[in-house]
């Protein structure tokens, strides 16, 4: 019997398994592209190069925040060999238990095979020491990385700082991964976006075990760019000497350039050397400072809420005359039945009330101001005329946003008819019930940025660009829009010639409560504040600018528990000027007593 | 003509394998010298010596038991000096040359019983002593001499039988790894589900026979109906016993026939090596990524790609042209051996063509099945690219002594 026949059976078998792994070949190579891309993303490895954050300088040009070359201590967990623990802990300068926990996390992280940061910011004086030995320990290497620094270790709150990203920076903005540093306050949070870059990328092949090769060629990769300079707003020179006035005080000096409203400095006291919080020791120093009871991280100047005293009776002059509830030449007997007073006068007119900062008659302007007697009821009467007073007082930036660029302000409270409707009910008050915010005293609480502000608004006559530290974005950009728009008050230039002169006359003249705040050459216009704290010492406050007719810079002083006015922030205020305008101290004396004078009991 | 594409081919793929690539290159050497050897022995040898070359190969399949060195659970390798020898790749061409011999010259009709059973006695010994390697790669490729015999007369129900089992098996498995809800019974094996319906099956059979078959063929058919279904229903109790006992088949084999199925999905853990190879090959799209750029097999993501896996390379660096022109060269090879038989007036240098086509076509059939994700992971070597001296060296006796058979075709007549 032949078979021969068969043969065609067995070739049919033979070409119809061919045609089937063609058929197949074709779909899987030529139609399907997920393989593609799943080969991409299990092959090749895309590495985030990251950039450089920006420098910030002074307004002059010296570098306020700076970047210093560090190193990152890497361990890749699976390539540890015989690790010899108590050594290798002896190199870094850790304990034992460190190190566990270190692991520890690193293991709870995840992928033994990728690299992990074991010990970041080692400064290159101790790296250089740790990495003679480090090649003794397989799996551990350094990385190049960068750390600010602060060459001057000056206005700490103003410069912010930086820190790891939180897990809520990690879910909000996909910038960001765990290694991360972020800004945490001051400028470094505020101009966050700018500072940070753009982070670049490359694309590396791995191996089947994770270990990353060559260069992908041809795949797109993009450098990282650093992120940009900024030229902030202080002058370094004016706040180290700032910050040297205010050693051993607590409280604080906001500097502006009225016509600008760019802060010139920034003190808040007691400070802390920025240095302290970058690098390895960040997190005992910072925990430091938590516990520290004169509170070096609480940002006095925006979130200090202050009851502003007799500075107050300046925003009140101004608002009355705007509407007309008093001339210059309004005279008001000084009353002290209701309300105290202090200095040998009885019936001033409006220059001298501020001079003399007479309560009653400043009593009698808010009176007038609340009590317009335009409704027949007393108690609806008097909560238009404050919602109405509280309206203007508002456009000068206190209880509302003022528009800073620095995080964390606070807005302060100016009490209105809500206000007091809560604490007494509708109709339950009048303005019997409220007349000491008429002085700056009672519910009335602002922010010492707020009173540099005020100076500044004065000096410039009438408006405002909201306070901020950064003037120029960039080697060729300018400063955020917002600021350079002025703001209104409302209050009309020719109203604040009166006030002007009063403030001159506190400063001048020989009965003035601000005799210590006189320059030589210089026409400073100043106003005294003495608010009062019951038993404490009274907290002692001055806002001043100068020179009277092309004012150059406002400042504002707030010494806490110190005394009067003008014995201790007047005089810290003028040195502040004259700092700034002479560059030098006519007067070593006055500087003498501000510098060995100590307010820290209480 | 063919061989030397294949040949060529070698080459390319060979430089893959980096260190490998020095000992290859010396076993294409030893196999140059050998096809010499071989081409110049009297074809007359081999008929010859058929059955002592067999018994070499038995003898030796039987020493890889005592003495051999176990590697990747499989004693299938002696050990000497630097080099390892794999007794079963030489037993393919022993049994071979014995299966044509013993078919050739009996003679006996192959349709008689008894000489079926002397043949799969060949081929049964060497595939016995396989299995206790244990190595199912190997062992399948035994099966291919059943299309050999087909050739020479063997019924044509064994190709129907085997086809059969392979879609019974794969249902088998289906079924016996899942579960079902059954009525009063609760969950149990779903293989359950297969004997209820090859009962049901068998049912309708003899009803069918009763009304459709004449009076007088009716005995015949249901004795055939009823051989098929016990052996039906025996085959399914043996697949769900070999699955569900770990004695005949390792569990990572077992593993790797679910994967497969679809029954496991695990692509990091037993499915790790199909899944990288299947990506390596889709991965190489239409014209491939070039010579040593593919990073999935240059980085050693596919294990065992300088040998099991060496389809993935071409795959992924030569893409779908690349994949096509090497199967159209083994399959031209394997149909220009059956053409070679086929002009072979000697029966036993036909059926010895038969064979070589056969083990080229299975081992190639499950190889390039397995690599594209087909077929179940199973150890099989690609002809002449896979890494491996052994490998290469049967392959090379095989083919060169069907060449030196096919050369004396006018001189012998038997
Ligand atoms: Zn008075």
């Amino acid at each position: 019997m032949d078979f021969g026949n068969r043969k065609y059976i067995l070739i049919f078998m033979i070409v119809s398994v061919l045609v089937i792994f063609v058929i197949r070949l074709f779909y899987m190579q030529a139609r399907d592209e997920s393989w593609k891309d799943r080969a991409i993303r299990i092959t090749e490895k895309a590495v985030v190069l990251k950039p450089p954050r920006g420098l910030v300088y002074d307004r002059n040009g010296e570098l306020l925040i700076a970047n210093q070359a560090v190193y990152d201590l890497m361990v890749i967990p699976s390539d540890i060999e015989s690790l010899d623990t108590v050594s290798f802990c002896n190199l870094v300068s850790i304990t034992p238990e460190d190190f566990i926990q270190r692991m520890a996390a690193i293991r709870k992280a995840g992928g033994s095979w990728k690299a992990h940061e074991f010990m970041g910011q080692i400064k290159p004086s101790d790296y250089a020491r740790i990495s003679e030995h480090l090649h003794e320990f397989s799996g551990f290497f350094g990385q190049p990385s960068t750390m600010r620094r602060y060459p001057e270790g000056v206005a700490p709150l103003f410069c912010g700082m930086v820190g790891k990203v939180s897990q809520k920076d990690l879910d909000s903005d996909e910038y960001y991964d765990p290694r991360d540093y972020i800004g945490l306050g001051g400028i470094e949070l505020a101009y966050e976006s700018e500072l940070r870059g753009t982070k670049g990328i490359r694309y590396f092949f791995r191996d089947h075990k994770g270990v990353t090769m060559e260069v992908a060629e041809g795949r797109l990769d993009s450098s990282a760019i650093a992120g940009e300079d900024l030229y902030s707003t202080l002058d370094i020179d004016l706040q180290e000497y700032g910050e040297l006035l205010m050693q051993n005080k607590k409280g604080c000096i906001i500097a502006l350039e009225p016509a600008t409203g760019e802060i010139l400095a920034f003190v808040s006291a007691p400070g802390y050397d920025p240095n302290l919080l970058v690098g390895r020791e960040r997190g005992a120093n910072y925990q430091k400072l938590v516990q520290d009871s004169l509170k070096p991280l609480y940002n006095r100047g925006v979130q200090g809420l202050y009851r502003p005293g007799s500075i107050w009776k300046m925003v009140q002059s101004l608002v009355a005359l705007q509407n007309g509830f008093v001339q210059p030449s309004t005279r008001i007997a000084c009353n002290r039945s209701i309300i105290g007073c202090h200095g040998p006068h009885s019936y001033d007119d409006l220059t001298g009330a501020i001079q003399h900062s007479c309560n009653p008659y400043f009593r009698e302007v808010m009176k007038r101001m609340v009590e317009q007697r335009k409704l027949s009821n007393r108690f609806e009467d008097a909560a238009q005329g404050l919602d109405s007073w509280r309206n203007n007082i508002m456009a000068f930036g206190f209880g509302s946003d003022l528009g800073t660029d620095i995080p964390g302000t606070k807005t302060g409270q100016v009490p209105g008819k809500t206000y007091y409707d809560k604490i007494y009910g509708e109709s339950r008050w009048a303005y019997s019930t409220i007349y000491s915010i008429a002085i700056g005293e009672g519910e009335l609480l602002i922010t010492p940025l707020q009173m540099a502000n005020l100076a500044a608004i004065i000096a410039n006559r009438g408006w405002y660009i909201p306070p901020h530290m950064v003037r120029k974005i960039g080697n060729s950009g300018s400063k955020l829009p917002e600021y350079l728009e002025k703001r209104e008050t409302g209050v009309d230039a020719e109203h604040f010639q009166v006030v002007i002169d009063a403030m001159q006359r506190v400063v001048e003249v020989d009965g003035g409560t601000a005799r210590r705040a006189r320059i030589p050459g210089i026409e400073v216009c100043g106003k005294t504040g003495t608010v009062q704290n019951g038993d404490l010492p009274d907290h002692s406050v001055f806002i001043a600018f100068a020179p009277k007719n092309d004012p150059k810079i406002a400042v504002a002083v707030y010494v806490e528990y110190a005394g009067s006015g003008g014995s201790w922030a007047a005089p810290i205020n003028s040195l502040m000027i004259e700092k700034y305008l002479n560059d030098s101290i006519s007067d070593p004396k006055k500087e003498e007593r501000i510098l060995t004078a100590s307010f820290l009991e209480h | 003509m063919i061989y030397s594409a294949g040949f060529n081919a070698e080459h390319a793929s060979i430089f893959n394998i980096g260190q490998e690539y020095g000992k290859q290159f010396m076993f294409i050497g030893i196999c140059a010298v050998l096809s010499v050897l071989v081409l110049n022995v009297e074809g007359n040898f081999y008929i010859q010596s058929a059955w002592g070359i067999y018994a070499v190969t038995l003898f030796m399949l039987i020493l890889v038991l005592v003495i051999g060195t176990e590697i990747n659970g499989a004693k299938a390798w002696i050990k000497m000096g630097n080099f390892s020898l794999q007794p079963s790749e030489f037993s393919k061409m022993g049994t071979s040359l014995a299966l044509a011999r013993f078919i050739a010259l009996s003679k006996v009709e192959f349709r008689r019983f008894e000489t079926r059973l002397k043949a799969l006695a060949i081929v049964g010994a060497p595939a016995a002593l396989i299995v206790l390697q244990p190595d199912p790669g190997t062992l399948l490729v035994f099966v291919a001499f059943i299309l050999a015999m087909y050739r020479e007369g063997l019924s044509g129900n064994i190709l129907i039988f085997g086809l059969g089992s392979v879609v019974l098996g794969v249902i088998s498995v289906l079924l016996a790894f899942s579960t079902f809800d059954y009525p009063f019974l609760g969950e149990n094996s779903g293989i359950y589900i297969l004997y209820v319906i090859i009962a049901l099956i068998v049912i309708l059979l003899f009803a069918f026979i009763r009304v459709f078959v004449l009076p007088r063929y009716r005995k015949r058919t249901i004795v055939q109906a009823l051989v098929w279904s016990v052996l039906a229903i025996g085959f399914v109790a043996s697949v769900d016993f070999v699955m569900q006992s770990d004695k005949v088949l390792k569990p990572h084999h077992k593993d790797r026939i679910q994967i497969m199925l679809g029954l496991i999905e695990d692509p990091q853990g037993k499915g790790y090596n199909m899944d990288k190879s299947k990506m390596a090959i889709g991965s190489g799209g239409f014209s491939g990524k070039g010579y040593l750029e593919g990073p999935l097999t240059k980085y050693n993501y596919v294990p065992e790609q300088s040998t099991d896996f060496i389809f993935t390379v071409i795959g992924e660096e030569w893409g779908f042209l690349g994949c096509v022109t090497v199967l159209l060269l083994f399959f031209g090879l394997i149909l220009r051996i059956i053409f070679i038989a086929e002009r072979q007036r000697s029966r036993f240098t036909r059926i010895y063509a038969y064979c070589v086509a056969s083990i080229l076509f299975m081992h190639l059939t499950i190889n390039v099945g397995m690599v594209m994700g087909l077929a179940p992971v199973i150890g099989i070597p690609l002809p002449f690219f896979s890494y491996g001296g052994s490998s290469l060296m049967g392959f090379t006796l095989l083919i060169f002594i069907l060449l030196r058979l096919d050369a004396e075709r006018m001189s012998v007549f038997r």
